[in-house]
This record gives structure tokens, sequence and C-alpha cells, in this order.
């Protein structure tokens, strides 16, 4: 079986290196929402990667509210029965579309390209539904992660916090040095990233256990009421014009020096390095505070979505193995701030905060420290995590206190299931 | 022969968008109306549920908010908007010079788009560069404004930027109903010796009551499908301050992947609108009777 299915890649590359040039081996429509300058630069080395296969690429970018747009977009379109080839996607939405049958097997191509030793298995949580690999990841993002401005640091005492009590005394100093100690944009998503980091602090199994396992003693123990109170504190120190405010203009508020630090997935690096920042000179990335060596992710993954076409069908596999090739995986990842999903991929290309990921990630994958994110859809699914939302926005917001919090996050999440 | 095309002709022109509007409108009202019944997710099932969608949408804190925002909202900014187009309205049919110009004045922002409206109230009314912070730097150092940042205020954000955008709208639809009142009847009046104030309270606003039923149902049904001014103003923050059922309706059906719930919150924004419109039908209809 599996040497058959290694022939039948080889016989068919055979074919397509013979032809090449001559006839297109079929086309992929991609719908993906990567079209901000450097992740449409990224997405070009798989583009023209696939070009020199003779694979033709037709682009259907739907942008904005981090892939809503598309979600529903790709809704519509495999209702009327015409799904796109491949389909960038993150967590849950995969295992519900696979779910519904919708997405191609790629079991051959991930057994003779050896997927399953290099993708840390938290991630193939995702990428396989029922143990047969459906999507192809591309990125591993890692979502706690405190970026803070090297100056307002070093006036602040100059040592990065390892604890809950180091962080607020560092807050407290960034205060009475007069800026903003805490950046932040109050907008669901973001509440709930700085609450998925609080959570993880209280320790891995914690996490495990409200976050996965939505445990209700968990969701609303004594833990989570401390969660709150700490959430609750955190709010004290960001500024009273937060609400609504994008992520990148926080960063951009750290960048300046107006505030002493952002805690935000590694996507906010991207900002920091393109305002010619250098990691540990101007800016430095640590975990949250109590984290360090756990790690919450979320990942890219293109899903394949089944097509009749045997032209098609070669193409997608071509693509699915192009996505998992360690050059475009290196490639893409210096240019997006993640982290390859592979874990055998060399670190030389990136900067040090992106080789502490890469580090952090294999240790946390080793260890079993490595969680899905509630923010970002890949511990619930989407009902629960908006749920979820809602309890945390409010209380961030001041509707709750932090018992009734808690009290409310077990009954949200219990009329979502 | 010819006679019979004639008469044919109408319904055959008529009969395309007939089916489409009774398909695609009504076909799927009665669509929607099912699958707020079965246990929809992220696509449509047929899973019979009866009223459990119901029964779980009226348990969600998050559509209580977004009933009571409507409430407030709709009542408000029907009631201002009302007020304020009639006055101006009065003002305007004093036969005031450069009428003509001051009119489209008035009339212009109906002609935006709510996501414009909405988008920039957000920097007008954002304390960090609008007016808050205009007035801090004319020196005016105790000025505070922060209605669109603070959850308990949030939603009288949205009525000022609605009222903005409607209120030229309805005084031109005053305007027109001011106009169409017979001047033999204030001629009459005038002579009996009403003074200016009395004839508008006693004799011409009581007439234009089917211009306060239009404005009122014109106005009704843009408070309840409400959506895009509050995705550009607030986003539904802070928190989710400021969400209407519109916004629920769309972020449980589209993002939530719980489209049973949605379907239901849409029935039930039906039925509001069902409830404004049938009377105002029903009392078109008998007072066409009676003519």
């Amino acid at each position: 079986m599996f040497m058959k299915s290694v022939l039948r890649i080889t016989v068919s590359a055979a074919v397509l290196a013979l032809g090449g040039g001559m006839a297109s081996a079929g086309n992929v429509e991609v719908l993906h929402w990567w079209t901000s300058g450097g992740e449409a630069a990224a997405l070009n080395v798989l583009k023209d990667d696939l070009a020199s296969k003779g694979v033709e690429w037709q682009d259907m970018p739907v942008a904005g509210g981090g892939g809503e747009a598309a979600m529903t977009a790709l809704r519509a379109r495999v209702t009327a029965g015409n799904a796109p080839t491949a389909v960038q996607m993150l967590g849950f939405d995969i295992r519900d579309w696979a779910a519904e049958g919708a997405l191609a097997n790629l079991d051959d191509v991930a057994t003779s390209e050896g997927w399953d030793a290099v993708v840390p298995d938290a991630l193939k949580a995702f990428s396989k539904y029922d143990g047969h690999w459906v999507a192809a990841p591309v990125n591993v993002h890692s979502t706690n992660w405190v970026w803070i401005n090297k100056k307002a640091l070093d006036a602040a005492g100059g040592k990065a916090p390892t604890n809950w009590d180091e962080l607020i005394a560092v807050l407290d100093a960034m205060k009475a040095n007069g800026i903003t100690p805490l950046a932040h944009g109050g907008q669901a998503w973001q509440d709930a990233t700085i609450f998925d980091a609080v959570v993880l602090s209280m320790g891995n199994d914690f996490y495990k256990a409200s976050m996965i396992d939505l445990d209700e003693n968990a969701l609303g123990g004594d833990t989570m009421v401390e969660v709150f109170n700490r959430m609750a504190k955190l709010r004290s120190y960001v500024d009273d014009n937060f609400s609504g405010r994008d992520w990148n203009l926080a960063s951009a508020m750290v960048i300046n020096g107006e505030a002493g630090m952002q805690m935000m997935g590694d996507w906010a690096k991207g900002e920091f390095l393109r305002a010619d920042q250098v990691p540990g000179k101007d800016f430095v990335c640590i975990r949250f505070p109590g984290t360090q060596g756990s790690v919450t992710f979320n990942s890219d993954q293109f899903a394949m979505f089944k097509v009749n076409d045997p032209e098609a069908q070669k193409a997608q596999k071509l693509m699915a193995s192009a996505v998992m090739s360690p050059v475009f995986q290196s490639a893409f990842n210096v240019v997006k701030g993640s982290v390859p999903a592979r874990t055998d991929v060399p670190n030389d290309a990136f900067d040090d905060c992106g080789k502490k990921g890469m580090a952090d990630l294999a240790e946390a994958n080793a260890n079993g420290s490595l969680f899905g994110s509630m923010a970002h859809g890949h511990a619930v699914p989407a009902s629960i995590k908006n749920a979820m939302y809602d309890v945390v926005t409010a209380h961030f917001n001041g509707e709750y206190d932090a018992k009734e919090a808690a009290a409310e996050l077990v009954a949200a999440v219990a009329d979502a299931k | 022969m010819i006679d019979r095309f004639q008469n044919w002709l109408p319904r055959m022109v008529l009969a395309p968008s007939f089916f489409l509007v009774l398909i695609f409108v009504y076909g799927f009202i009665l669509y929607t109306g099912y699958l707020s019944m079965t246990d929809s997710k992220m696509l449509p099932s047929y899973n019979w549920v009866g009223f459990a969608n119901y029964e779980k949408l009226f348990r969600l804190r998050h559509w209580n908010t977004a009933i009571t925002n409507l409430a407030i909202f709709g009542i408000l900014y029907i009631g201002i908007s009302s007020a304020i187009g009639l006055l101006l309205a009065i003002l305007l049919d004093q036969k005031i010079r450069a009428e003509g110009f001051i009119r489209p004045i008035y009339l212009y922002p109906m002609a935006l788009s709510f996501i414009v409206t909405g988008t920039a109230w957000k920097w007008f009314l954002d304390p960090g560069i609008g007016l808050e912070n205009t007035m801090h730097q004319w020196g005016w150092a105790s000025f505070h404004f922060n209605w669109i940042k603070d959850r308990n205020y949030a939603i009288y954000t949205v009525v000022i930027a609605a009222v903005w955008q409607s209120s030229g709208f309805v005084m031109a639809m005053f305007l027109a109903g001011l106009r169409g009142v017979d001047n033999e009847i204030i001629k009459a009046a005038q002579i009996d010796g009403a003074t200016g104030f009395r004839i508008y309270r006693k004799i011409i606003i009581p007439m234009m009551r089917p211009v306060f039923l239009s404005a009122f149902v014109v106005l009704a049904h843009l408070a309840i499908k409400a959506y895009d001014l509050v995705v550009a103003l607030t986003g539904g923050g802070p928190g989710r301050a400021t969400e209407l059922p519109a916004t629920f309706m769309y972020s449980y059906t589209f993002t939530r992947n719980q489209m049973g719930v949605g379907a239901s919150s849409a029935i039930i924004m039906l039925i509001m609108i069902f409830s404004i419109i049938v009377p105002y039908v029903y009392s078109e209809l008998r007072a066409g009777g009676k003519r």
C-alpha cells in the first residue's frame, strides 16, 4: 500500500516533469485572507513554487475580520456545491468541515513525506480527522507572548518579569513613570487573548481542565475567580480610551514608547520589525509571566476540499506537499512572525524572538504543555469560544465582578454546548 | 385578439418578478422559520427540535441586551427624529428666504450610507482624537464626553448618529405634508382669530396623521434592521454593550455556528416588523375602503 502510493506519486511527478511547461497540471483555487503586504509576499513563495510544477494558482482572497468574511464566503460556495480546492482555515473550523465530510483525504502524500513524525501532536488534532490527514499546517502562532518596550522596561527596573508579582511591580513602576503600562485594544478577542495567558499562568492542568475539557469545577471554581481578579487588576493598567482599538494600534503605542507592554500573539512582532525595531535592543519578547515552558497556539492550515476532477486532485496534492516543504515553511514564517508547523525546520533564518518561539514550541511539545488557544479557536468550538468571549469581555468592561463572572462562565458554556 | 393580448401582457410582464419575489423573499422566510426549529449549527440541518432554539434564545443574556438596546434605540431614535424633523419642517414652512438652499443641506445626510455616518461619528466621538481632544486643545480642560467608551452610555451615541442621519429625511416628509394642507382651512382659522401656534397644534398637525404614520413605519423598520451603523460606530462594544438584534442574528448565524439560534432570532425580528406593519396596512386598507 505504502509502496503503491509512493509509486503513484513518483509516476505522477514524472509525468508532470515530462509535461513540464507544456500542459498545466490542473489548477488550485485557494481561498485565503492573507492580503496584507508581508503575508501576500509570503504566499508568493508558494505560488511560484507551484507554478514551477505546472500548477496554476487561482487566487480567491476574502479579506477582513480574521477570516470571518472568508468563512462566510466558503459556506456559500460549499452550499452551492462549488467548493474551492484549498482553504486557509483555523482550528475547529477544520474539524467542523471534516465532520461534514467535505474535506479530501491527504493520507498518501502525508505518509510518503512522513508528516506524522514532524508535526506536533497538538496540531495533528486539527490536521487529522478520524485518523486521516485533511489539512496541511502552515505555521504555529503562539499567543502567550508579552512585548515590552526596552527603554520603558529599563526605566522600570530593567528586569523582565517572570511571575505575577514581578509583573505587577513592573506595571506599577511604568505607571509611576507616567506612561500607559499596558497597551490593549478593547475587542472581545483581544480581551480573551490576555485571559488565555492568565488562565495558563495558573498551571497547565488548570488550563486543560477549564479551557479544553470544560470541567465545571474549574470553570466556576476559586482559581477562576482569581483569574478574573487578575484580569481586573490588568484592566487597571490600561488607558481609558482602549475600547475598540485595533491590536496593531496598541502595538504602535508600545513601539512609540507611549505604552510599556502589550500582551499579544507573535503576529505583533511583525509590527515591531516593520518599525525597524530590533529584538533584544528596542523591544523584549517574553512569555506571559508564569507561562514559560508552556505554549498556547493557533495554527493556519490549508484544508483541502473534495474535488472530483482527477487533474485538480493531483494539483491539490502537489500543493499540500509544497506547503509542507521545509523551504516554504521557513520562508513563509520568517515573514509572518510565526514559527514553522514542522519541528525539523532549521532556525537560521529567524530572529531572536523567532528562535525562542521555535525552542519554546519544541519544549512544550516534548513536555505535553502545548495547548490550543481558546481565544483563537483551538481549544473549543466557535459557539463555546464566543460564549466565553461574552463573559470575558463583559467582565473586562466592568459588567460583572470576579465571582459573578466565574458563575456566568459556567452558565454560558453550558448553554453553548 | 389584440384585446386579449393587452389583457394578458401586464400579467406576463409581472410574472417573473412575482415568482422571484415569491421564492427569494417569502420562500426563504419560510425556510428560515423551518431552520429555527432545527438543530442547525454550521450548515443547515433538518433535525427537528421544536421550540428549543427559542427557549435558548430568551435565556441568553446577550439577546436580552440586544432587545433592551433595540427598545432604547428605537424609542429615542423614532421620537427624536420625528420631533426634530417636525420642528425643522415647521421652521422651513415660514416662507423663509433661500429655502431651496437650506432644505437639501438638512436632507443630505440621508444620502450617506450608515457605514460612513458610523465611521465619521466614531472618530468625532472618540475621546482620544475627536470632540473631547479638540476641546482640551482649545483650553477647556475639564470638558468630558466619553459616552462611546462607556458601556452604559454607548447605545446613546448610536442614537445620536442615527438621528443626525435621518432627521433631514423626516423633515422632508413632514414638509411635503405641511404643503399638502389646504390653504382655505388655514385662512378660515385665521379669520376666526387663531394664532399661528394654535393653528399648528389644533389644525395642521392633526391633519398630518398619515405623514406621521408613514414616518413611523419608515423609521421603525430602519431601527429594527439597524446593523451597519452599529458595526461601523462601536462594533457592538464596549464589550457587548451595543449589540442589536440584527448584529446578534448575523453573529450567531454566520460566525458562531449556531444557525438554529440565529434563525430563531431572525424570526423574532420578523414578528416585530409584522407587528408594526400589519396594523399600518390594516388602517390604510380601512381608510381606503371608506373613500
